[in-house]
């Protein structure tokens, strides 16, 4: 069912702050807000007393709406460099364009983004999950790919506080050309000027934008 | 191009940590503002010492900061400087067409597979080790040194001086006796130590210089790894094959505490150092089955003790990475100068001992304490089928292993010993205490309660080894 932009923008204030600010949410001034209706009666929230909370299709909805703002905030940053400081503004019109099936095409353009431009997490769609499962292709675990494979690092799996020093260490760091030379006994790689020798623990954290062969 | 999304506020929480800033650190506000802001812990204590009230202020600033970001903030400003570098080498870098693969990185390419490269380890440890060391420095140089410089004329030349000019038997004996400070001390180090340890640092400046060693290291990484460690200590192992003392300084270069607890256990269990390998090497000359059982039985307990103690020790498993340089032809000079200061080193650590060695024995010989030892230690020497004159090479490889080997050469030359004999002997021995030198090393560097204990598994697991080798020598009737 579509519901109005106010709405929607309501939708993915109430998202960030109780999934992942995990906080409670108090109405406020928003009583009596007609767009709050909408979402009650659309069936996305719920008002108890002073509280207002997400019914799960509520939360599935707004993780949606965050997603294509901060989708929309990468593809006005990255794609058609709008300034920093409109790109919040903007994004929240943007988004209201992009509907489903269209957002997914953004995503794949962008090369599935993990990050908006301030750095939150943009909600993974279906389209970066098989992304990453391979059907995509071109994005792979250093460990993955075979001798003689090229590319771009595309990130570091940064979980491992200790592990990330030491790629980083290496000078490996998104956007650096890297080839990789050998599988075993080691992994061996020319990253920039240099070769490294890792195990098959870093070599799984490094993450490579593969070049087409 | 990646871009760091958000960057300016980055700036703005850095100017703002700067301005809270009020003393000076010998480095620009904004060094300090970086280093704060990627959560270096020393630098924290600095200031917290200095300015404490700054430091409340400064905190919220990073955790504001970290809270716009998925990704560690030391991760961010590292794609930035590196975003930054990229920057400047693109405006001032230009590249030719990639060069072809040249000769040096296939050779690299030969080393690192390990279908070509495992024969070609074995090649250098035959060459570098067997050939260069065991061949030439402990045979053809010692023999030089010791024939020519020691026996025909600095131990007679002591001999008579000392006959002249001491009137006490027991002086005599201390300068030129059968254990005295020339006839013994002077001349193992000189003539028998010396040369060996000098053509082993030859051979490792040269494979060292020429960038061989990480490409050991990678070959040699899963193996280690079973053994709870990584290739990287395969530096501090090789060099043990050099002078285990050094080796055990040398672990400090490994990351974790238990690897290099580790490391140090192999070295002063199953590691031989170079004096001693070119000692047992002519011990075993002759008895060719007998080095091979030798070698299968050093590198079983290498392993077994390694991944044993690999269970037994707490910590994670460590990670391996490292640097694989260019191949390069080593430059004599280099490889001169690196080879006089550790022989140096070596001299200078080893030779004080050597002589304190000799005037200990010969206290010891004077008071009687010295037969004592030896009558304690016949127990063992016999429980593992050695005739009794072995308890004396093994008194003295508490004061260097490479002495007790060298003291069973003088047993086996007057033909006192079989071959069975000497591959328990052999064994045992390589196994066997560490020298003074690596004792006290090892005391430095992993604290005096872990060296002890070390030592008394030490002492117990080399007897334990030669007393089972025996047995099973005895046992299958091994014609050695």
């Amino acid at each position: 069912m579509k519901i109005s932009e106010r709405a929607e923008e309501i939708l993915e204030t109430l998202w960030v702050r109780s999934e992942e600010k995990a906080e409670q949410v108090g109405l406020g001034v928003a009583r009596g807000n007609p767009e709050v209706e909408e979402l009650v009666k659309a069936g996305l929230a719920t008002v108890r007393g002073d509280r207002i909370a997400l019914t799960e299709r509520g939360r599935a909805e707004g993780e949606k709406v965050t997603r294509r703002h901060r989708l929309a905030e990468r593809f006005l940053s990255d794609l058609l460099h709008v300034k920093e400081r409109l790109v919040h503004p903007v994004g929240c019109r943007f988004e209201h364009l992009l509907v489903e099936g269209i957002e997914d095409n953004i995503c794949a353009l962008l090369g599935h983004p993990r990050t908006c431009p301030h750095g939150r997490p943009i909600p993974e769609g279906e389209c970066c999950r098989r992304f990453r499962e391979g059907a995509g292709k071109g994005v792979m675990a250093l460990a993955a790919m075979e001798a003689g494979q090229g590319g771009r690092v595309a990130y570091i799996q940064t979980r491992d506080r200790s592990r990330l020093q030491k790629i980083m260490a290496m000078g490996v760091l998104p956007g650096m050309p890297i080839t990789l030379i050998q599988t075993f006994p080691s992994y061996v790689f020319q990253v920039g000027q240099s070769q490294f020798a890792v195990d098959e623990r870093l070599a799984e954290g490094i993450i490579v934008r593969t070049a087409a062969r | 191009m990646y871009h760091v999304p958000g960057w300016d506020a980055i700036e703005a929480s850095l100017d703002r940590i700067e301005s809270l800033l009020a003393r000076p650190y010998g480095m620009s506000g904004r060094a300090v503002a970086l280093l704060l802001l990627q959560g270096d812990d020393e630098i924290a204590g600095i200031v917290g010492a200095a300015e404490p009230e700054a430091l409340e202020k400064i905190r919220p600033i990073v955790a504001e900061a970290q809270a716009r970001y998925d990704d560690p903030l030391p991760y961010i400003i590292a794609v930035r400087r590196q975003e930054e570098a990229s920057r400047i080498t693109r405006a001032v870098l230009s590249r030719g067409a990639a060069p072809r693969v040249g000769f040096a990185e296939r050779l690299s390419r030969i080393m690192m597979n390990p279908l070509t490269g495992i024969p070609l380890v074995l090649l250098i440890l035959y060459l570098g080790l067997y050939k260069f060391v065991g061949g030439f420095g402990a045979g053809v140089l010692v023999d030089l040194v010791e024939d020519a410089v020691f026996v025909r004329r600095v131990n007679p030349w002591t001999a008579a001086l000392a006959e002249r000019l001491l009137p006490w038997e027991s002086a005599r004996a201390l300068i030129a006796g059968d254990y005295g400070i020339v006839t013994l001390g002077v001349r193992y180090a000189v003539a028998i130590i010396l040369p060996i340890v000098a053509t082993f640092f030859i051979a490792f400046a040269v494979i060292e210089d020429s960038g061989y060693l990480p490409r050991l290291a990678m070959l040699i990484d899963r193996l280690f790894k079973a053994i709870g460690l990584t290739g990287r200590a395969v530096i501090p192992m090789v060099l043990g094959l050099g002078c285990d003392t050094m080796a055990t300084l040398v672990t400090r270069t490994l990351p974790t505490v238990r690897e290099r607890l580790i490391s140090t256990i192999l070295l002063a269990l199953a590691i031989p150092c170079s004096a001693q390998l070119g000692v047992i090497l002519s011990l075993l000359d002759g008895h060719p089955l007998g080095l091979w059982v030798w070698v299968g039985v050093m590198g079983g307990v290498f392993i077994l003790v390694g991944a044993l103690s690999s269970r037994v020790l707490p910590g994670e498993a460590p990670s391996f990475y490292m640097e694989i340089p260019p191949l390069r032809l080593p430059r004599p000079a280099n490889v001169l100068i690196k080879t006089y200061s550790r022989v140096r080193w070596y001299f200078l650590e080893i030779f004080p001992v050597f002589i304190l060695a000799s005037v200990v024995i010969w206290a010891g010989q004077m008071t009687g304490l010295f037969d004592r030892g030896v009558a304690l230690l016949r127990h063992p020497v016999r429980w593992i089928g050695l005739p009794d004159d072995a308890a004396v090479a093994f008194l003295f490889g508490f004061f260097r292993r490479d002495y007790g080997a060298a003291g069973l050469f003088d047993i086996k030359r007057a033909g006192l010993l079989t071959g069975r004999q000497i591959v328990v002997a052999c064994t045992t021995l390589a196994l066997f205490l560490p020298c003074v030198a690596q004792f006290l090393i090892t005391v430095r560097e992993r604290g005096l309660r872990t060296a002890v204990a070390l030592s008394a598994f030490v002492f117990v697991f080399s007897f334990s080894v030669g007393f089972l080798l025996n047995k099973v020598l005895v046992f299958w009737a091994v014609p050695l």
